[in-house]
């Protein structure tokens, strides 16, 4: 039977981590993120889990890694800062092929910013932040609920590619409450299955088999090469298997906007009141932010006149959003940033003067 | 008192003198011409008769050159 | 022919990269003959940091991991929360553990995070060509302080196993040196004792290992070792700074 529950999108990120299977978290308190730990201390050890926090996030994503590279599963959280000392750990994950999900919580910037939504990290989570080639596949669910189901499939993910997986909110989702059906509890990994399934993992080699390294350091060029190109297979392989996106009313749209996570909830209602005003409006709504949904700017009707990136920050996916669109239709922007959040009515004002312009 | 025999596995010395410096009966010495795989004059014993077996040279060397073993001198 | 000594099955039959009479070797040994006499190999898992010894898990026959400069003991503390059953271990240098790791092992220790640390004290950066360390002494020559360490400058060489003896959670400290053979007994004995506190989970466990780096200091092996015990052992003294009654 299936558990629906009113919860705080906080407390349901770190809910559906612990009913992936994560068994391990590590955290350091930062806002807008803060019921994360606090829910994993005191519900993870109620499944055998452990929490610990950490003196930084530089701490914790080490911590994470030392866990992950056990075998089991690992769940961490932070917000901008954090995730951006997190970083150095990330690229040090992707090259040494550890699994990890990371929620991030983000909040405005740059430097120390404030605590309200923002979106200005988007650079920063799809485009590294760490040294070196590697990715990140970045998710940004809009609701509660999508965020607690994508967070429950990053576990098998971030398995199956040997990378670091993020879940990228802002602060409206972390702190907002709404209802949510919570995914069935799946069993943690056992030894035996990681064993079997993980013959890399760091589990002491009993002198049966001979000893495991994880690593990331490369000193011969050749080598190093051979394993960029090896990494650069499995992001193409990610770039096939992990696009995710939503489309809605693209069919004869003047107008398509753009938009994910807590924009993309606003443009909905601005959708409509175009709708209202004889305009027709359709929406692009990303979900995986890395890799990027290029494709689905192929289903843009030809009538289309403007394509329009809403963003809680200065044109940063307008980059992705124009090299997917490569020319065929003029690209614009609608903004607010600092935490500021525009009204439904005040995205379509500003949709009617950027149709003025052009017509 | 028992009497040593060492054992060099002398592909791996880097021809540090650590163990010459350490031994109490300085019968350890850098090899005259010999040179291993890495390009090393390894170590040599001048005369392995000497040796008492005390350890020290192979306590002191980073590289695991050194082994030894005993022939135990019956009792009078 | 009965056996006084044999290199331990817990180094792997390869030569290593480390310099010539650079006592790195000595210190992997010591930890890999603890591990084999106890019986720890195949339940061992180590944490090699950033400096000469990354390469550490070439010569080590245990499961082991590289890890981001300093960060050693916050992936130790993973590992152990991870695997409550195993032995673990971090083996670190003095840039690794005493400049940017200084914050993560304090917390380690701090926590009573039940591994143990090697920490490597050879008073200069080995790895990336001889600069001053937090643990450099005063007037010593390295390639960021030519003219030798200055107080005024640089402020006074760190003693890392004092600063951890202050914290309660570091149950076991102790230093020791490389430099002669009764002091390597020493200092085995002192590493076993390490291993023996984090078998029973007293708490967190540390042995500071003073070490030679002939290559950067501009000396030869030999000349290495006489300044080590002339000068480092004055300022970085040697002997127990904690230990639990259980491992008396």
């Amino acid at each position: 039977m299936k558990e629906k529950k009113l919860m705080k999108g906080n407390e349901a990120f770190a809910e559906a981590a612990i009913r992936g299977g994560c068994s391990l978290y590590f955290g350091y308190p930062i806002t807008p993120q803060n019921e994360i730990p606090e829910y994993m201390s005191r519900e993870l050890h109620k499944v055998g889990g452990t929490f610990a926090q950490a003196e930084s996030e530089l701490a914790a994503i080490n911590m994470a890694y030392g866990g992950a590279l056990t075998g089991k599963h690992v769940f961490i959280s932070s917000s901008s800062p954090g995730i951006a000392l997190m970083q150095e750990g990330m690229s040090f994950l992707a090259s040494a092929e550890v699994p990890l999900v990371i929620m991030n919580v983000s909040r405005g910037g740059p430097g120390v910013g404030g605590i309200q939504p923002g979106q200005g990290d988007y650079r920063q989570v799809t485009k590294g932040g760490g040294n070196g080639d590697y990715h990140v596949p970045v998710f940004a669910p809009a609701s509660i609920q999508e965020s607690v189901d994508i967070i429950y499939e990053a576990v098998p993910i971030a398995d199956e590619y040997r990378n670091p997986v993020m879940v990228l909110v802002d602060g409206m989702l972390g702190q907002m409450m709404e209802p949510v059906v919570l995914p069935p509890i799946r069993r943690q990994i056992t030894s035996e299955e990681i064993a079997q399934k993980k013959p890399w993992a760091l589990t002491g080699h009993k002198g049966e088999r001979t000893h495991n390294v994880v690593k990331s350091l490369r000193l011969k060029p050749d080598e190093l090469e051979k394993h960029n190109i090896h990494l650069e297979d499995k992001y193409k392989k990610m770039k096939r298997e992990l696009i995710r996106y939503q489309t809605d009313r693209l069919q004869g749209a003047t107008v398509v906007f753009v938009a994910f996570g807590t924009m993309s909830r606003i443009i909905n209602e601005a959708v409509d009141h175009l709708e209202k005003a004889g305009i027709k409006a359709g929406i692009i709504r990303p979900i995986s932010l890395w890799p990027f949904p290029d494709q689905a700017f192929d289903e843009i009707d030809p009538c289309t006149k403007v394509i329009i990136s809403a963003e809680l920050s200065l044109g940063q996916m307008m980059e992705d959003i124009k090299s997917a669109v490569a020319g065929r239709f003029p690209v614009e922007l609608i903004y607010r940033v600092g935490g500021m959040v525009p009204t439904p009515m005040e995205v379509a004002d500003k949709t009617k003067k950027i149709l003025e312009v052009i017509a | 008192m028992a009497k040593g025999i060492l054992k060099f596995n002398k592909d791996r010395c880097k021809g540090c003198e650590l163990c010459v410096v350490v031994c109490p009966k300085m019968i350890l010495k850098i090899h005259d011409y010999e040179v291993n795989a890495m390009g090393y004059r390894p170590i040599s014993v001048t005369d392995m008769d000497q040796c008492i077996g005390c350890g020290s040279c192979a306590l002191m060397c980073p590289d695991g050159v050194i082994s030894i073993y005993t022939e135990e001198v019956p009792a009078k | 022919m009965k056996k006084i000594f044999e290199y331990t099955k817990g180094m792997l039959p390869v030569s290593t990269h480390y310099c010539p009479g650079c006592t790195h070797g000595i210190a992997h040994r010591l930890v890999m003959e603890v591990l084999e006499e106890r019986g720890l190999l195949g339940e061992s898992i180590g944490v090699a940091p950033i400096g000469c010894s990354i390469l550490s898990h070439n010569y080590m026959n245990v499961d082991m991991c590289e890890s981001a400069h300093g960060r050693a003991p916050a992936v130790a503390s993973g590992i152990r929360r991870a695997m409550p059953d195993k032995i673990v271990f971090t083996y670190q240098g003095d840039g690794d553990l005493a400049s940017i790791g200084a914050g993560e092992i304090v917390h380690a220790a701090h926590r009573g995070e039940k591994f143990t640390t090697i920490f490597v004290n050879n008073a200069i950066y080995g790895m990336t060509g001889g600069q001053m360390a937090p643990t450099t002494l005063i007037g010593q020559k390295s390639t960021t302080g030519i003219e030798g360490r200055k107080k005024e400058i640089s402020g006074m060489p760190l003693r890392v196993a004092e600063m951890l003896a202050t914290i309660d959670g570091a149950v076991f400290v102790e230093r020791v040196a490389l430099n002669t053979p009764a002091n390597i007994r020493k200092a085995k004995k002192a590493i076993d004792k390490a291993f023996a506190v984090q078998e029973k989970r007293l708490g967190f466990s540390f042995v500071e290992v003073l070490s030679t780096c002939p290559t950067n200091w501009g000396l030869n092996p030999v000349e290495s070792l006489k300044w080590l015990g002339k000068n480092m052992i004055p300022y970085y003294p040697l002997g127990n700074l904690r230990s639990p009654e259980e491992v008396e």
